[in-house]
């Protein structure tokens, strides 16, 4: 079997305008990191909420957010993802649903609905990491918080939560470095982040082992210098005395 | 909203997809644990160059995603087979998706059978030594069967998500249960019915199994 390889295949034309190859890379990858972030404020945001209802003492919030969890973390992210993209815009108000399929670009129209889908699968994850750091504090600073007449929304505030955000830093980096391998399922619906280009470049180049190759040590560049800055800041935030708890 | 016009014609095929889904699953489980058990070893050995060999692969494939990993492996491994045997013979999506799954997973199960085998005491291996073993005897008597005792939920979750994972071999058109139930779906135009219906059947297995998990967790605590 006969191969040809070429590794100037990135500085060619597309014939796309004056792009090159490379270009292609860099609009994904920034379609990758943009589409991780937006999701990562999502589940930022909601799986604190719902960590939150897990850790409260009412039976009732802790079972809807265990619910919410049970169900994002047991049907696979490709069929969650073809639910939000084919399923829910018919189900929804017609002058939305409208929007969605005509008044926006396609490109746009999956950008969202892949935000939307990653940031509520991650939020499930992030749930749980937030109640085992809640969970992680001693009982007493709850107590403490508690009598010195604080409101349980003042303790959260004020006392668990800005500790237990610290503990889970590690676990924390890792959904994050989840979300952005994860939206390579994006590549499905036609949303031309980083994986959806390299395959693109694979059909217009035939040159498949030199784009595989760059494309994967993309992911990996970018997973790689997150995880050292990442290391970086947890050291810095380190809880004096609690570091045994959290992590790993 | 949610009708079908014709799901008992459409099960027969269904079952075909999960059937493919399920060979695909537990011949990667055991691939990936073999897999998996090596790195682990090869990681937590004395030989510089095999632990960071070992390790070295673990982080590689950590850092990746799996659809990516699948999308190369589909070119790439009849390519590899190719030069290496020098025949011309296709193979297939499945084993590709296959060789895909092992490999990736593996990077996996070698942390979980790490931690596992770092949390038996060194006592236990002094032991075996100092009763004339060999590494491999100590490791194959002594270490791993109390290690996997221990690290079994951690597996079993691990192939739990597995299972969740194998319908990424839609990217690359194997008719696994997701792909026939898509297709289905698109031929009848119930699209939406049988992507729904998809989804719950994986909800169901996923969650049953995770609570069995759960189950057997508490019961084998050692």
């Amino acid at each position: 079997m006969h191969y040809h390889w070429d590794w100037g295949v990135f500085f060619k034309p597309t014939g796309v305008g004056s792009e090159i190859y490379l270009n292609w890379f860099v609009s994904g990858l920034m379609m990758t990191l943009g589409v991780a972030l937006s999701a990562w404020v999502i589940a930022l945001v909601l799986g604190t909420v719902l960590g939150v209802m897990r850790s409260l003492p009412g039976k009732i919030a802790s079972r809807i957010a265990g619910a919410y969890v049970d169900l994002f973390r047991n049907v696979p992210l490709l069929v969650q993802l073809f639910v939000w993209y084919y399923v829910i815009p018919d189900w929804l108000p017609d002058n939305l649903s409208n929007w969605l399929k005509q008044d926006i670009s396609p490109v746009t129209n999956a950008f969202i609905t892949v935000t939307v889908c990653l940031g509520l699968f991650t939020a499930a994850r992030v749930c749980e990491q937030v109640r085992t750091g809640i969970q992680a504090l001693p009982k007493g600073q709850s107590n403490a918080g508690l009598a010195l007449g604080l409101p349980l929304a003042q303790v959260y505030r004020h006392v668990l939560l800005p500790q237990a955000f610290r503990i889970i830093i590690p676990p924390l980096t890792s959904e994050f470095l989840n979300i952005i391998k994860n939206s390579s399922v994006a590549s499905l619906v036609a949303l031309p982040e980083l994986l959806a280009q390299t395959k693109q470049l694979v059909d217009f180049t035939a040159n498949q082992f030199e784009a595989y190759t760059v494309g994967t040590l993309i992911y990996f560049a970018v997973n790689m210098l997150l995880m050292f800055f990442m290391r970086w800041v947890e050291k810095r935030l380190r809880v004096p005395g609690l570091i045994a708890l959290g992590g790993k | 909203m949610l009708h079908f016009s014709d799901l008992q014609g459409s099960l027969p095929g269904l079952w075909e997809g999960m059937k493919v889904t399920l060979q695909m699953l537990i011949m990667a489980v055991l691939g990936g644990m073999i897999l998996g058990t090596l790195l682990a070893l090869a990681r937590l050995s004395h030989n510089k160059v095999l632990a960071a060999l070992g390790g070295a692969y673990v982080t590689y494939f950590r850092s990746i995603p799996l659809l990516m990993v699948i999308s190369w492996f589909y070119f790439a491994v009849p390519l590899i087979i190719g030069w290496v045997t020098g025949t011309n013979r296709p193979i297939g999506a499945f084993t590709s998706c296959l060789v895909a799954f092992t490999m990736f997973e593996a990077a996996y199960y070698a942390e979980i059978v790490r931690a596992g085998i770092q949390a038996i005491s060194r006592g236990q291996m002094n032991a075996a030594y100092a009763l004339g073993m060999t590494y491999g005897q100590t490791m194959r008597l002594v270490v791993l069967p109390q290690a996997f005792r221990k690290m079994t939920p951690l597996l079993l979750q691990q192939s739990i998500i597995l299972f969740q994972d194998t319908s990424l071999v839609y990217a690359v058109g194997v008719l696994d249960f997701f792909n026939v139930a898509y297709s289905k779906g698109n031929i009848t135009g119930e699209l939406q019915q049988y992507i729904l219906l998809a989804g719950a059947v994986y909800f169901v297995i996923s969650f049953s199994a995770s609570r069995l998990v759960k189950h057997l967790q508490k019961r084998m605590t050692v």
